[in-house]
């Protein structure tokens, strides 16, 4: 359950090695210290998340998930929630990929719409199912803002956050009768490992810097979040722009 | 249907079926039907958390229940049902003569609620709590049967697990009661100002003996040598020869004014620290020093409930309550406390500080023999943490915590502070062993 004060007692990630995602744990794991379940590839960094997590004392849990295996979905799910349910789960995974390879190869394409969308819209109806039965608890979606309005230069990743963000706020209508609460996480670009070797763009942030907003943002029980919180302003300008005007824009 | 419930405090709503049955068969078939998520009771949801929900499972709720069944003037006795609320059964027995020993500070609980949380008043030192008065009850429990239970012979285990056990041990259908007699319904009032804590607490502790009702507010705003001034009021039962002509003729009278109900469209933040401040103020200049005074009962019992739904005051983010009791030789961890939220910038407007006496035989009762303190905060950041530094001084200090206030300590907390939580979970696992009956808090608390 989820305390008066926001303390969730269990929390779940989907895609258990994203940087964000573990400094989301790392700020719940700080006075108290809640369940934890890292779904993720099998992978050292995994392994040290846990090693990492267990030397605090949190109670962790690794399981074997991979995005694009959606038929194995159900039943890593369902290894989650066997130990008492689920506060807040996180969705965390995605692939950034190279841009320009991504539209022009196919095998890149679909790989990126299958981790970004298909896996991401697979975990959400198995959320959905059994937060449901909960009666409680938060989803986060790790979106970006590169769904809000998609631009040249990534569009296919762009489309896949498009259309996953879509997905979570639906779902998060949805489910407003059931208790649960979607919220959707809107950063920016984020100095991390997926982003190495690029240019940040203005209004960058670091996974911490991502991490507070999701906390916050959970803990307000808010529904559509931007990090920073200006760039919701900005995306706003931005969307409204002519396609003539925003085609020349150096973002 | 499914419903979105939360505690009076509006902290963390969760959805739950809630079913409203018309007769006791029809909530034996909904306890024997429970799935999963398993059944609790909810009588009018004054408790401040989540004892009274139950996330994706089914809360009954128990209001309808509301007959009183007999009134034993001779015996001084009353039968009623678990949903009658303490208000309607004070309102019933008044003109009889009679009174409910153990009021809250809210009229607005049920039997049922009042005896799960086993519900104090502010003349505890004196009479005890709520469970100290029920003579026998009806507990459906997770088998579907009814068992009748009192507090002494075959059964009393069960019956002393139930009071106080926030409604984990089955429905509480239907109580027998001992009630008091009065000769009117005021109170004689002795009312003293003081200027710091420390003469709150000196005064306090001098001679509560000598009333039946005692409890302090203080202003927790106040800062400096000013801290904790408070005002102590103190009283008890008006005789008939006590009243002034006027209401001697009808000595039992009673009618409770409601002035205005608060909009639920108030924004977080309007209790800050400007207007604790203010109602602290003013709360203290209205209350000089004086004694003897003849007072109603919505004038000494419960001003609060002059204005309906007062929690939303405090906005759809919500507050909790932050009560506990230490021994009276840890009176230190009271000034303590005080000082903490003072200094902490969080606000609380209603601070209440009473003598507790001796407990009774209940596992999970809450009051024992100290000082018990009692505290609003709005939900704000740094509220978890301050309040788990506030948990280390108080179990640290052999105090606990009140269940029926309760809302983000955690599992150890309580096990600590109530040294027989094990034989209290020997009692409930005998009787649910599948944890039939599971709320919002018996998953938060691993009850
Ligand atoms: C303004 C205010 C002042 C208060 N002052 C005091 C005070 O001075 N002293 C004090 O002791 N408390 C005080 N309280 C707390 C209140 O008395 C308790 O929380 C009480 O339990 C509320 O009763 P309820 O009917 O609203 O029960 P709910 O809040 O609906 O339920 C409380 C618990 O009782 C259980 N329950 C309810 N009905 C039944 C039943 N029929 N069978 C089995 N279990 C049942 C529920 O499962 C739950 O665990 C105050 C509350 C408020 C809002």
């Amino acid at each position: 359950m989820i305390d008066a004060v926001g303390n969730p007692q269990s929390v779940l990630v989907l895609g258990g090695t994203s940087e964000i995602a573990l400094a989301v744990i790392r700020r719940y794991t700080g006075a108290r210290k809640p369940r934890v379940v890292l779904a993720a590839r099998p992978s050292p960094r995994r392994d040290a998340a846990v090693a990492e997590l267990t030397a605090e004392g949190v109670p962790v849990t690794a399981l074997d998930f991979d995005a694009r295996d959606v038929g194995g979905h159900s039943a890593v799910l369902d290894k989650a929630f066997a130990d008492g349910g689920v506060d807040v789960a996180l969705v965390a995974f995605g692939v950034l990929g190279d841009a320009e390879r991504a539209w022009q190869d196919h095998e890149a394409a679909i790989e990126l719409a299958e981790v970004n969308y298909t896996g991401a819209v697979s975990v959400g109806v198995g959320l959905a199912e059994r937060l449901r039965a909960q009666g409680h608890g938060v989803i986060v979606a790790l979106s970006s803002v590169a769904g809000e309005r998609v631009r040249r230069s990534n569009f296919v990743y762009g489309s896949t956050k498009a259309g996953m963000d879509a997905f979570y706020q639906g779902l998060g209508e949805a489910l407003r009768p059931h208790g649960v609460t979607v919220t959707v996480v809107r950063p920016g670009f984020v100095r991390t490992r997926m982003t190495e070797g690029l240019r940040p763009a203005p209004l960058s942030s670091t996974a911490d810097q991502v991490a507070e907003v999701v906390v916050t943002a959970v803990r307000d029980r808010r529904e559509l979040v931007w990090a920073p919180a200006p760039l919701r302003l900005v995306m706003s300008a931005l969307r409204h722009l002519p396609r003539a005007v925003f085609r020349r824009l150096p973002v | 249907m499914l419903t979105r419930l939360s505690g009076w405090g509006r902290t963390a709503p969760t959805v739950a079926r809630l079913v409203s049955p018309r007769d006791f068969e029809a909530v034996a078939n909904v306890v024997k039907k429970s799935r999963e998520r398993g059944v609790i009771a909810r009588g009018l949801g004054r408790s401040y958390g989540d004892p009274a929900q139950n996330a994706g499972g089914v809360v009954l709720d128990m209001t309808r229940f509301d007959r009183i069944r007999r009134v034993d003037v001779d015996e001084c006795l009353v039968d009623v049902e678990a949903g009658v609320s303490l208000d309607a059964l004070m309102r019933v027995l008044l003109p009889f003569g009679l009174w409910p020993p153990v009021l809250p500070g809210t009229r607005q609980v049920t039997v049922g609620g009042a005896i799960a949380a086993d519900v104090h008043g502010k003349g505890h030192h004196v009479v005890g709590s709520f469970g100290d008065h029920v003579r026998s009850l009806d507990l459906l429990t997770a088998d579907g049967s009814i068992r009748e239970l009192t507090p002494d012979g075959e059964g009393s285990a069960l019956f002393w697990a139930t009071v106080g056990g926030m409604g984990l041990t089955g429905v509480v259908l239907r109580a027998t009661l001992r009630v008091v007699p009065v000769e009117t319904s005021y109170f004689v009032v002795d009312t003293e100002r003081l200027d710091n804590l420390d003469d709150l607490l000196a005064r306090q502790s001098a001679d509560d003996d000598r009333y039946a009702e005692s409890v302090s507010w203080f202003d927790a705003t106040a800062t400096g040598p000013r801290l904790g001034r408070g005002v102590l009021t103190r009283a008890n039962h008006a005789r008939r020869d006590d009243l002034p002509a006027k209401p001697r003729r009808d000595p039992l009278a009673f009618d409770a004014p409601r002035l205005f109900t608060v909009p639920d469209v108030l924004p977080s933040g309007l209790l800050n620290r400007a207007t604790a401040r203010a109602f602290s103020e003013l709360w203290y200049r209205k209350s000089p020093t004086r004694s003897g005074q003849v007072q109603n009962i919505t004038q000494f019992l419960h001003p609060l409930d002059v204005i309906g739904e007062w929690n939303r005051g405090y906005g759809p983010r919500g507050f909790l309550q932050y009560q506990f009791v230490v021994p009276f030789a840890a009176v230190d961890v009271i000034r303590r406390v005080v000082e903490r939220i003072a200094s902490s910038g969080h606000v609380s407007a209603l601070n209440v500080l009473k003598r507790f006496g001796p407990g009774n035989r209940a596992p999970l009762s809450f009051p024992g023999p100290g000082w018990t303190l009692c505290v609003d905060l709005p939900v704000r950041p740094g509220l978890g943490e301050l309040c788990d530094g506030l948990d280390e001084l108080v179990l640290g200090a052999g105090g606990r915590h009140y269940l029926a206030k309760e809302s983000r300590a955690t599992a150890e907390a309580v096990r600590r502070g109530y040294p027989r939580f094990e034989e209290w979970r020997a009692v409930r696992a005998s009787v649910d062993p599948d944890g039939v009956f599971a709320s919002d808090m018996s998953r938060r608390l691993e009850l």
